[in-house]
């Protein structure tokens, strides 16, 4: 693939989606959202619970509750191999395929979802089996390099979660999700339960993969520190609709939309120069008075 | 000087977690190692330190939730950890928690009235009518509304929750308050909102805090004092302004380093 087709075509791009509960289809939890990520990346997510930013990402991955459904909208995914495919047209069989292989996904919580009658090597291991084949040594040299390449001891392939620290299931997390080199990588609020340290180690890896992988990243959080820190273009979400998106210095920098403003007065600053202050709605009211 | 309201000198706290084969040896686990820390009057008194550093411990073990091994904490010139039964019951009534999960925190089963009235209750304040009067009061000042009295806790958000656990708190009118990650489970919109309320209660009611978190962006906005905890020990102490300043512990300086968002944006 030339560098001008990359341009051309995002390798994702979600138009114009919007989600509701199955019983209520007016009723839309994600509405009318479009954003595209470019390969080698990062598009953060940011929004308060309940603004329907994991809803997006999992509608990407097409793993919505059955509750749910996805009423109109297109996600277009293309990695370059296989040219434009519409994932919410694909059925189960094809897009298994896809998940894992070329997409993958680091949920929020590290302590559950791993599965935890199962060694962490094993996990890391089946998607390798699944999409790629492999087996007995291959396997579990390729298991041993992707250890590595997050910070575990190879050692620790035969552990299982528990015994493992919060970090280090995390880290286990990017290794499985990263196993097949997805072209794809959302991680929704990977850091959120750790400790800053392990949050400042775990930003870097992602990172670091990330370029060299060359790989797209969604990144879903609601601490902006976090996005300052790793995101190429913000996107962000209030009650299931996009407020504002461009690019981290626009948003960040000069913010346009009185919600994103008030969102980032709200944060605390390290230096406590910037006087806290508590999230102001007033704007709600002045867009519905206009 | 002003005064210390609460003082804890030497406290060690152990558990014995098992450990080799099948669990058939245990080790011990110095949660606290000699930890030492004084409260100021009026003041707020931070501890920070990542998880597994006795933050916690400490929280539990300053109002005497968990026995300690050995130290003492003074409080008003009695030594709580020599207290038992009725003694510390009304000790307690100055010394109140606020706790880190409002999901977990409050009884499923009860009213929000009767949450935040049964401290008035046990320690037999007033008549029904009257303690009913002050309950009413409290969820004003903390936000919420007299009907919200007769609610359930699922029937709140988080942010409110963890009003109620304040309001819980503060009924007493303590001296002491103690709050262990008030504000980690919210949202950075919700986090702002609590954390004021908390300071202006403490210029309200005269409240001394300890404020146990993990998060120093927060700290820096609430905290007077800065404790720093690694591994059951205390690494550095001292004022706010010094501790950002200039950071002497090799730790402390890693624990400052790692807040996020220190790459600067270009508007």
């Amino acid at each position: 693939m030339t560098a001008e087709m990359k341009k051309a075509c995002p390798l994702l791009q979600l138009l114009h989606v919007s989600i509701s509960p199955k019983k209520m289809p007016t009723r839309l939890l994600v509405n009318d959202v479009s954003f595209s990520i470019d390969a080698g990346k990062t598009t953060c997510v940011v929004g308060e619970s309940g603004s329907g930013k994991s809803l997006t990402a999992l509608s990407v991955m097409g793993l919505l509750s059955k509750q749910l459904q996805l009423n109109t909208g297109n996600i277009i995914f293309n990695d370059g191999a296989s040219g434009e495919q519409d994932l919410t047209s694909l059925d189960e069989v094809r897009l298994r395929k896809i998940r894992g292989a070329k997409i993958a996904m680091i949920f929020q919580e590290p302590m559950t979802s791993l599965n935890p009658v199962l060694t962490v090597g094993y996990q890391i291991g089946e998607s390798l089996t699944v999409h790629l084949g492999l087996k007995g040594d291959a396997l579990k040299s390729k298991i041993a390099n992707l250890l590595t390449m997050v910070g575990i001891p190879t050692s620790r392939a035969n552990s299982y979660p528990d015994e493992l620290s919060g970090g280090q299931r995390q880290r286990v997390m990017i290794a499985m999700s990263i196993a097949c080199e997805p072209r794809l990588l959302i991680a929704d609020e990977p850091t959120t339960a750790l400790d800053v340290t392990v949050q400042a180690q775990i930003l870097k890896l992602l990172d670091e993969l990330k370029s060299r992988m060359n790989m797209g990243m969604l990144f879903i959080t609601h601490d902006f520190g976090v996005v300052a820190d790793i995101a190429d273009n913000v996107v962000v979400m209030f009650r299931g609709e996009i407020v504002e998106s461009g690019t981290k210095d626009e948003v960040l920098g000069n913010p346009q939309h009185p919600y994103t403003r008030a969102l980032l007065d709200c944060v605390p600053d390290a230096e406590g120069k910037k006087p806290l202050k508590p999230i102001d709605y007033a704007w709600l009211k002045e867009g519905k008075a206009a | 000087m002003s005064n210390v309201i609460l003082q804890a000198n030497h406290l060690v706290k152990t558990y014995t977690q098992r450990s080799g084969k099948f669990g058939f040896s245990t080790t011990l686990v110095r949660a606290l190692d000699d930890v030492s820390v004084s409260l100021t009057e009026g003041k707020t008194l931070a501890v920070v330190g990542e998880s597994g550093s006795g933050k916690s411990t400490l929280a539990r073990c300053l109002l005497q939730l968990q026995p300690l091994d050995s130290g003492e904490v003074l409080f008003a010139g009695q030594d709580l950890a020599k207290l038992s039964g009725n003694d510390l019951r009304v000790v307690r009534k100055n010394l109140q928690m606020v706790f880190q999960d409002p999901f977990a925190s409050l009884n499923p089963r009860m009213r929000v009235g009767e949450i935040v009235g049964e401290g008035l209750l046990i320690h037999e304040i007033g008549k029904a009518s009257e303690r009913q009067q002050k309950v009413i009061a409290m969820l004003k000042r903390v936000g919420l509304t007299e009907a919200d009295m007769q609610k359930y806790p699922h029937e709140f958000s988080g942010g409110q929750r963890q009003r109620v656990g304040i309001a819980r708190a503060l009924i007493l009118q303590p001296k002491v308050v103690v709050c262990d990650e008030p504000v980690s489970a919210l949202d950075v919109s919700i986090q702002a909102q609590i954390l004021l309320l908390l300071k202006e209660l403490q210029a309200e009611m005269a409240l001394s805090y300890v404020f146990i978190s993990h998060d120093l962006r927060v700290v820096r906005h609430i905290a007077d004092e800065i404790v720093v905890m690694n591994r059951g020990k205390v690494v550095e102490q001292g004022e706010v302004e010094d501790i950002y300043q200039y950071p002497q512990h090799e730790y402390t300086q890693n624990l400052l380093a790692a807040i996020p968002g220190k790459k600067t944006v270009n508007a």
